[in-house]
C-alpha cells in the first residue's frame, strides 16, 4: 500500500511517500501564508519527482499546525504522534525524541511499540526554538545555515542569561558592542536555547536513545549543546526534517 | 432522537433558577446603600459565615473576576492595570478587579461599594496587597484573618492562633455594624453552611456515574452559590434540588457529552473565557471532564469541621484548605480523586495568576505519573486575561494528549 504523510510547519512544508513501509521519497517547501496551497504543492511536486500519480496514494494523513487545513487528506493527526511513530520508524531503540520546530519544541517519551508514552512542550514562548536561533542569527548577521558551525569555534562561550527572546536579542546587542568574539557569543546563543530545551525534556524525565528531529536538528551547534546538557550522543537522521512526514505516513498506513 | 433535541435533553433544568438567584443576589447587594444593609467584600476562601450571622451582604471581587472573564472583559481591564502601574505578572483577578474598582466598568456595572473589607490569606499572599490598596482606595476598614501555611499537618499553636482571630473577626464585625453578634444564630448559620457543603459535595460526587451526569464545566458554572451564599438556607434548597436532577440524569441515563469514552481530571481555576470552547474540544474527543481540584475546594474540609462547634472548629477548616497546605497533601488529594472518579488522565491549567495554585503542579504530575502512569496535560493561562491564551497551541497539545490517553485505553 503506497501512503503519503504531509506536515504543515509554521516555517515549511514536507511530504514523505512511503510504499508499503518503504520510503521512496521525501521533500521540503516553504509553507507560505496559505496552507492548503502548501500542503497540495509539496505533495504535487513529490508526486512528480517520483513519477507518481496522485490516485496512487491510498492514504494521507496531515500533521503540523496547519494540519487541519490538508483538505486531501483522510485524517490529522498531531506532531507528537507523528514524530514519535516517525522516530521508531528510524530507529526503534530510541526511546525519547526531541523536537525542534520553526515556533515550538517539544519532548516525547516513545516506547518499544513506537507508542508515545508522555510529551512536553514549550510553554507560549519562542525560547528554544527556531525561531529564537533565526531572530538571534539575524542580529549577528549571520546566515543561518552556518550558524550552528560557527558554534563549534567558541574558545568559552558568552552567557545570555535572559529566556525572552527580545531581551536576549539586547544581550547579544551588547556583547557585539563590547568586542565579544563573534563564535562566543554565538556558542552562547546554543547554550540558552538548548539548556532551556533540556529543561523542559527533563521535566519527563528523558531517557536515552535520545534522537532530534524537526528542522532545527540540522544545526549542528545545537546538537552539541544539547548532547553536552544531556552528557550523551543525540542520534540525528539525515530524515530528521522530514520526521514527522514520515510518521505520518506510517500511520496513515495504518487507518 | 434529533440533535437538537438531545441536546436539549442534557441542558439542566436548575439552570435557570441559578441565574435567578445570582440576579437576586447581586440587586440586593447593588441596592445595599438604599435598604441601609452592610456590604462587605471578602476573599473566596475567606470565612462567611459570621457575615452572614450580622446580616452583612458578603461579594466576592473574584467571583466577579469569574465574570469578568467569561464576558470577555478581562483582557481590556488587566491592561488598565497594567497603565496604572500593576505588574503584568499579578492575578488576574486583582488587576480586573483594581481597574474595575477605579472604572466603575465591567460586568453589571460594577461591584456595590464595599463598607468593609474581610482578607483571609489561606489562598494566596497576593489578597493582602490587594485587600489593602482596595481599604485606601475605598477608605473602609479592612479585617485581615491570617492563616499559616501548613506544610504538614496542623499545629496546637497554630490551631491557638487561628482560633484567637475568629474572636477577633467577630469583635471587629461588632465595632463596624454596631451590633452584638448573636451566637444562638451563628449555630443555625454554621448547620447550614456545613449542609450547603455535604450537598455540594454530593452534587460532586454524582459524577462517579459513568456516563457522568455533569461535567468539571458545569461545576464551575454551578460552583458560584456555595462560594457566594455559604450559610444561607438558599444554598442548601438549590443544591438539594439540583441534586435531585443529578439523581433523575443518572436514573435516566443522561451523560453530560454525547458520548462519554473517556474520563478526565481538571486541575487549577478554569479559564473562565474559554469555557465553552474547551468543553466543546473535550467533547469532540468524546473525553468528559469528571472532576476538577477547583469546585471541590469549596467542600474539601468538611473533616475539620465539628457540626456541634462550628466557631472554634472553623479555624482550623478555613486553615487546611487545598491551597494552603503542602505539595505532598495535595498530591494526596488529587490521587484520591483520581480513583474516585475512575479518570484516565489529567489536564493542568497552569494558571500564571495563581502561582500558589500552580507552582507544585510539576511535582504532582510526577506524582501522578509514578503512582497512576496516567498521562497528563498541561495548559498555560491566565484565567481571566484572554492575551494569554494561545489557541493552536492549546488545540494541538489536546489533540495530542487526547491520542496518548486513547492509545492507552
Ligand atoms: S492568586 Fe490565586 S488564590 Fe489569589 S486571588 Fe488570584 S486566583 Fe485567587
Amino acid at each position: 500500500m503506497r501512503t503519503a504523510g504531509i506536515d504543515i510547519g509554521s516555517i515549511t512544508a514536507k511530504a514523505a511517500i512511503l510504499d508499503t513501509g518503504k520510503i521512496l521519497g521525501t521533500r521540503v517547501s516553504f509553507t507560505g501564508y496559505n496552507v492548503e496551497i502548501a500542503a497540495k504543492k509539496v505533495f504535487e511536486d513529490l508526486l512528480e519527482e517520483l513519477g507518481l500519480k496522485a490516485q496512487s496514494i491510498e492514504r494521507i494523513v496531515s500533521t503540523g499546525y496547519g494540519r487541519n487545513g490538508v483538505a486531501f487528506a483522510h485524517k490529522a493527526m498531531t506532531e507528537i504522534i507523528c514524530h514519535g511513530t516517525g522516530a521508531h520508524y528510524l530507529n526503534p531503540r530510541v526511546r525519547t525524541v526531541i523536537d525542534v520546530g520553526g515556533q515550538d519544541s517539544k519532548a516525547l517519551l516513545v516506547d518499544e511499540n513506537g507508542a508515545v508514552k508522555d510529551f512536553v512542550m514549550n510553554d507560549k514562548c519562542a525560547a528554544g526554538t527556531g525561531r529564537f536561533l533565526e531572530v538571534m542569527a539575524r542580529a549577528m548577521e549571520v546566515n543561518l545555515d552556518d550558524f550552528g558551525a560557527l558554534s563549534l569555534n567558541a574558545g568559552s562561550p558568552s552567557k545570555i542569561s535572559s529566556i525572552c527572546t527580545v531581551f536576549a536579542e539586547s544581550e547579544v546587542i551588547s556583547l557585539i558592542s563590547k568586542g565579544e568574539v563573534r563564535e562566543n557569543i554565538i556558542a552562547g546563543i546554543h547554550d540558552s536555547a538548548a539548556s532551556r530545551v533540556y529543561a523542559m525534556a527533563q521535566r519527563i524525565g528523558a531517557t536515552p536513545p535520545i534522537m532530534m528531529t524537526g528542522g532545527v536538528a540540522k544545526n549542528i551547534g545545537m546538537v552539541r549543546a544539547l548532547e553536552k546538557k544531556f552528557n550523551q550522543t543525540i542520534e540525528v537522521s539525515d530524515l530528521a526534517q522530514v520526521n514527522g512526514a514520515i510518521g505520518a505516513a506510517v500511520l496513515a498506513g495504518r487507518l | 432522537m434529533s440533535t437538537q433535541e438531545q441536546k436539549n435533553k442534557r441542558k439542566f433544568r436548575s439552570a435557570g433558577r441559578m441565574r435567578e438567584i445570582m440576579t437576586e443576589y447581586y440587586i440586593e447587594a447593588k441596592s445595599a446603600s438604599q435598604t441601609g444593609k452592610p456590604v462587605a467584600w471578602i476573599t473566596s476562601g475567606g470565612p462567611v459565615e459570621p457575615l452572614i450571622v450580622m446580616d452583612v451582604i458578603p461579594v466576592y471581587p473574584e467571583n466577579y473576576g469569574a465574570m469578568i472573564g467569561a464576558s470577555h472583559m478581562g483582557s481590556d481591564l488587566c491592561a488598565k492595570a497594567e497603565a496604572m502601574g500593576y505588574s503584568m505578572d499579578l492575578c488576574s483577578y486583582a488587576r480586573a478587579d483594581i481597574a474595575c474598582a477605579l472604572e466603575n466598568g465591567g460586568p453589571i456595572g460594577g461591584l456595590p461599594k464595599p463598607d468593609m473589607l474581610v482578607c483571609c490569606n489561606n489562598i494566596c499572599g497576593t489578597v493582602l496587597k490587594w485587600y489593602e490598596i482596595q481599604a485606601r482606595y475605598f477608605n473602609v476598614p479592612l479585617f485581615i484573618f491570617d492563616t499559616p501555611f501548613c506544610h504538614t499537618g496542623f499545629s496546637d499553636a497554630a490551631r491557638t492562633y487561628v482560633r484567637k482571630q475568629i474572636d477577633e473577626y467577630i469583635d471587629f464585625l461588632e465595632t463596624v455594624c454596631r451590633k452584638k453578634f448573636d451566637l444562638d444564630k451563628s449555630i443555625e448559620v454554621g448547620h447550614r453552611s456545613i449542609q450547603g457543603q455535604r450537598l455540594w459535595q454530593k452534587v460532586l460526587d454524582t459524577a462517579t456515574h459513568k456516563p457522568s451526569p455533569m461535567t468539571a464545566f458545569d461545576a464551575f458554572f454551578f460552583l458560584a452559590l456555595i462560594v457566594t451564599l455559604r450559610g444561607t438556607q438558599t444554598v442548601v434548597d438549590y443544591y438539594t434540588e439540583l441534586l435531585d436532577e443529578m439523581n433523575e440524569r443518572i436514573e435516566q441515563g443522561i451523560g453530560a457529552i454525547e458520548n462519554e469514552r473517556y474520563r478526565i481530571l481538571w486541575d487549577n481555576l478554569p479559564i473562565w473565557y474559554r469555557l465553552k470552547w474547551l468543553s466543546e474540544k473535550f467533547a469532540s474527543h468524546d473525553a468528559c471532564l469528571v472532576a476538577d481540584t477547583y469546585t471541590t475546594a469549596w467542600c474539601g474540609t468538611m473533616k475539620y469541621i465539628d457540626e456541634n462547634n462550628f466557631i472554634d472548629s472553623m479555624a482550623e477548616a478555613y486553615t487546611r484548605i487545598y491551597l494552603n497546605i503542602g505539595v505532598d497533601e495535595m498530591a494526596e488529594s488529587v490521587l484520591g480523586m483520581i480513583d474516585k472518579y475512575e479518570v484516565d488522565g489529567v489536564v493542568m491549567h497552569s494558571n500564571r495568576s495563581c502561582k500558589p495554585y500552580s507552582f507544585g503542579q510539576y511535582d504532582i504530575q510526577q506524582i501522578i505519573q509514578k503512582e497512576k502512569g496516567l498521562p497528563c496535560m498541561m495548559i498555560e493561562s491566565h484565567m481571566v486575561d484572554e492575551r494569554s491564551f494561545s489557541e493552536s497551541q492549546v488545540d494541538a497539545r489536546i489533540d495530542a494528549f487526547m491520542e496518548i490517553v486513547s492509545q492507552r485505553k
